[in-house]
């Protein structure tokens, strides 16, 4: 069964129609990459997805999106969705406090404190985003003396802590280095086994190398779905090989 | 958008069709070779020297491919374009191989008279178009004349045929010199396979235009 099923979904910020009948069906397991020129609605795609536009004034959805077959629009508690569902940015976005409470922070908002809980859960969670070797001797000090690189990777764990099924990347590496790039490129494929992975990238290079599918957005349309090794070598619509191959425009 | 990249594709494409020009002065070089006596040591001696140049042609391409490959990036049809150049290359420095081989043969036949008469000169004819139309189906991206030339291999193939079965007969009338009919055979047996490497040369131009590979 597919994660999500994106069906007849438009979305209009106040008179803008930013997306248009849009129809997807993201399967589990997978990394599915959302590309296209800027203002093409790719962001505004992903963060329908957790429904961070509901917090954007002027905002109209229209449609349906489906996590695992239940309406996100509908009955669905918020807060339980984006436990469900979490978000990672473009730019590293720690928390001002300490590595360790960076990790706990969501954690603890859902109601965990045992210290022995905690504990488990920030080690497994450091592990995962492959960082733990790196931070296990400095978990107390802040957050914001890590590295740009090290701070997208905190940012992956803390994500990571309340144990979500799918994880969002609004250009995860694009303020990174190719070092981190890389470590966060090899860390995601890592993390498909556990999650599903949907991120918005500008670099299709990035796209062609690690994701399964890719989605090829312009204009608030969904102009191209498929494996991403069909979109990258032979795509389907003109439109697409000439966003692709860079005559776009 | 990509000035400097479409720039360097359309580099691409002139060197491709001067290696094909190559390719087609050194076969046709080689049956003049083989056909005309009074010129046989000046077209050896052309051949050998088109073929060094066809190899260095060779190395230039690989070269520019693979600064296209490193430098652009390259996806979808500009990733076809360039990786079917680089099978193409391959394919036409063979031709030459076959060329200089056909030269080599040539110094020591010493039948021409005979040869002229048997259809090895329509092989050379036929093998040169083909060489042609291969690279100019690349360049304008012709996808019908690609599809053609594969489909003229057969003309080749029987043309084959039709000079083995003249030298049998040439065999039997005149078995003194059958030594030299088997170097003839030989002969029509290089032009078949640059006929083959012309075949692949279109392959590789309907996978570039296409994606896909009749293999």
């Amino acid at each position: 069964m597919d994660k999500f099923t994106i069906s007849n979904l438009d979305l209009y910020y106040d008179d803008f129609h930013a997306l248009k009948d849009v129809n997807l069906n993201l399967p589990p397991n997978e990394i599915t990459a959302f590309i296209g020129p800027s203002g093409c609605g790719k962001s505004t795609l992903l963060k329908s997805l957790n429904r961070m536009n509901d917090l954007v004034e002027g905002c109209r959805i229209t449609g349906k999106v489906l996590l695992d077959g239940e309406d996100i629009y509908g009955d669905m508690n918020v807060n339980h969705l984006r436990k469900r569902v979490g978000m990672v940015f473009q730019k590293p976005n720690p928390f001002p406090m300490s590595i360790y409470d960076n990790i706990a922070y969501g954690p603890r908002t859902h109601g965990i404190h045992s210290r022995a809980k905690l504990d488990d859960i920030v080690e497994k969670s450091l592990r995962d985003a492959a960082i733990w070797e790196e931070v296990k001797d400095r978990l107390k000090l802040s957050a914001l003396g890590m590295s740009g690189g090290q701070q997208q990777r905190l940012c992956i764990a803390r994500a990571l802590a309340v144990e979500p099924e799918v994880l969002l990347m609004d250009e995860p590496t694009s303020a990174l280095d190719p070092i981190s790039t890389s470590k966060i490129e090899d860390l995601a494929i890592e993390l498909k086994k556990d999650y599903t992975i949907i991120m918005v990238t500008h670099n299709m290079q990035q796209a062609a190398r690690i994701s399964d599918k890719t989605v090829f957005f312009l204009l608030g349309e969904v102009i191209e779905y498929g494996e991403t090794e069909q979109v990258f070598s032979v795509p389907n619509n003109k439109k697409t090989e000439d966003y692709i191959t860079g005559r776009f425009g | 958008m990509r000035i400097r990249f479409e720039q360097q594709l359309e580099q691409l494409n002139i060197e491709l069709i001067k290696m094909g020009a190559l390719c087609e002065s050194a076969i046709n070089k080689a049956n003049e070779a083989l056909l005309n006596v009074d010129k046989n040591e000046e077209c050896v001696a052309e051949v050998m020297g088109i073929e060094d140049e066809i190899n260095q042609k060779e190395r230039d391409i690989e070269a520019l491919c693979m600064k296209l490959l490193l430098q652009q990036q390259p996806v979808a049809r500009d990733l076809r374009q360039i990786s079917s150049a680089l099978k193409m290359i391959s394919d036409m420095e063979r031709i030459g191989d076959q060329a200089a081989d056909i030269a080599e043969i040539s110094k020591y036949v010493q039948v021409r008279q005979n040869a002229s008469k048997i259809h090895i000169g329509d092989m050379a004819k036929a093998t040169t178009k083909m060489v042609t139309e291969s690279i100019d189906s690349y360049v304008n991206r012709d996808l019908k004349m690609a599809q053609e030339v594969v489909r003229y291999d057969d003309v080749v193939d029987d043309l084959f045929q039709e000079v083995k079965s003249e030298l049998i007969e040439l065999v039997v009338k005149d078995s003194q010199n059958g030594e030299f009919y088997f170097d003839l055979i030989m002969v029509a047996k290089y032009f078949e396979r640059i006929g083959d490497h012309a075949e692949n040369i279109a392959q590789w131009v309907e996978f570039s235009i296409t994606g896909k590979h009749e293999f």
